[in-house]
């Protein structure tokens, strides 16, 4: 079959099928490849690989292709797929376990803005409980593209401010203990 | 009525108006909305993506909340909604959440604003509400993703083509058109990882409404609104067209509507400009 354009010999290995499977109930065996998935995709045409393609190559066990494809993290989380797959295989689901499992082994440069969009959204909802959206942005901003990136939000940014959108000071709760016990009982079980 | 809120992140910074618009029209309709004490973050885009159980952990605390009141709870942003649906089946289910130990009695529903006022509301006492007809108003309804996918959480009748804001648009008066791009995708937070991307799919949208004879969007979702909104400038640049679509949250228009006299203060806070077109239509 073709990975991201390159023809290769596979031969099938069922072990990453099966870590697949395990960790997110999803029955991958049973895709009989019938397209619905790509066909309802908003974004493959940014993807390298389409999604039926995608869970074909989870079958094959080509786990590298798979952790490192552009695919997982240009997926929309749009849920599509996973409305419409008829053996019930919530893909959706499948690409938040493979960029879970892709983030321990290092996202390729090009995609990296959204795992560092994610953990600015987590950074800000750990400090306060609540997500505070300038500290997300600014925090993402910074992250991604440094001061530049900063530069490129500020217009945005001045535009809202203007018009009452930006929130300057983050709530204060009580809850926030809560939410920061559940991160670190989170990052516990990572490190397990 | 009284019911339980759950307002979410959006609605306190970006989106202040959908949640003045809906507490507004809520006060009016006599639904009285206690807001769930000390709501954290449901996890949103985010937490499901970095960890399923840090994901579940966060939306199921304030479901966890809703249930010890015992009422339906009020969802307004679809991403919320979905996250606390899928924390509410983990609950259902008994399945262990970190953090949480608690036995969940689960006597409630959680429900998406659209279908809350559809549901909540008769045609009767809407109508008997309305001071000023939406007449003229050419719109088309926009839900996106997470209100109705997938429809085996969010328990959607309808996922390609729900109608809950179709219905009390009409009701209100609006001219709603018929289009096929109203659970399509906006980009959701690929607007600032992959900007291209999304540009593309908020420009397709903007493109379909207009074919589809409609001069504004309604919508229901913080994300979805803001994508819309707040992008046409970018948009207008980078095609060389003039993009200028007003991006209406179906509670503004229920204030409008109604005669709400804090509507004009709401409808300011829009990037796109929303009030050519209501004058125009002689509704401002
Ligand atoms: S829709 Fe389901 S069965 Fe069809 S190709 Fe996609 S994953 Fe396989
Ligand atoms: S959830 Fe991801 S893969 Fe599935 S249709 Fe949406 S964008 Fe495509």
């Amino acid at each position: 079959m073709q990975v991201g354009g390159l023809a290769q010999t596979v031969a099938p290995n069922s072990i990453f099928r099966k870590q697949v499977e395990a960790l997110s109930g999803e029955t991958i065996s049973a895709c009989f490849q019938c397209e619905k998935c790509t066909n309802g995709c908003p974004v493959t045409i940014a993807m390298d690989i389409a999604p039926h393609k995608l869970i074909r190559s989870i079958h094959l066990g080509l786990k590298d292709e798979v952790l490192q494809s552009d695919t997982i993290w240009v997926c929309a989380s749009c849920e599509t797929c996973t409305t419409r797959c008829p053996n019930d295989i919530d893909i959706a689901h499948v690409m938040d376990i493979l960029r879970q499992l892709s983030r321990s082994q290092g996202v390729k440069d090009s995609q990296k803005n959204v795992p560092l969009f994610h953990s600015a959204f987590l950074t800000s909802v750990r400090w306060y409980g609540r997500l505070h959206e300038m500290t997300m942005a600014v925090i993402f901003a910074l992250k991604s593209e440094g001061m530049t990136g900063l530069a490129k939000q500020a217009n945005m940014g001045v535009e809202m401010m203007r018009k009452g959108k930006i929130k300057l000071f983050p709530s204060r709760l009580l809850a926030g203990r809560q939410v920061k016990a559940m991160f670190r009982q989170s990052e516990r079980r990572q490190k397990t | 009525m009284k019911i339980s809120y759950y307002p979410g992140c959006s609605l306190d910074g970006t989106a202040r108006e959908y949640k003045e618009s809906l507490e507004s029209v809520a006060k009016i309709l006599g639904i009285e909305l206690e807001e769930l004490h000390d709501w954290t973050c449901c996890g949103a885009s985010s937490g499901h993506v970095t960890s399923d159980k840090l994901g579940v952990a966060l939306a199921a605390r304030n479901v966890v909340i809703a249930d010890k009141i015992g009422k339906d709870l009020l969802v307004p942003c679809a991403a919320c909604f979905l996250r606390l649906k899928t924390a509410e089946k983990e609950l259902k289910a008994g399945n262990q959440i970190e953090g949480i130990s608690y036995k969940y009695q689960g006597g409630f529903n959680i429900k998406h604003s659209t279908t809350f006022f559809r549901e909540a509301i008769s045609e009767k006492v809407l109508t008997a509400r309305v001071k000023k007809p939406l007449y003229g108003l050419n719109a088309v309804c926009y839900y996106g993703c997470l209100v109705t996918r997938p429809p085996k959480i969010t328990g959607a009748k309808n996922p390609e083509d729900p109608q809950d804001m179709d219905e009390l648009m009409t009701i209100l008066g609006a001219s709603v058109k018929n289009w096929s791009y109203k659970t399509d995708c906006c980009g959701g937070n690929l607007i600032l990882t992959h900007p291209e991307i999304a540009r593309n799919l908020i420009k397709k949208l903007l493109d379909m409404a207009e074919e589809a004879g409609a001069d504004c969007i309604i919508v229901g979702c913080p994300m979805c609104q803001s994508n819309l909104d707040t992008r046409q400038k970018e948009i207008s640049r980078d095609n060389g067209g003039k993009y200028s679509i007003p991006i209406f949250y179906f509670t503004e228009l229920m204030g409008l509507a109604f005669g709400e006299p804090s509507t004009g203060k709401w409808l300011n806070r829009h990037l796109t400009d929303t009030k050519a077109l209501l004058k125009q239509k002689g509704l401002l």
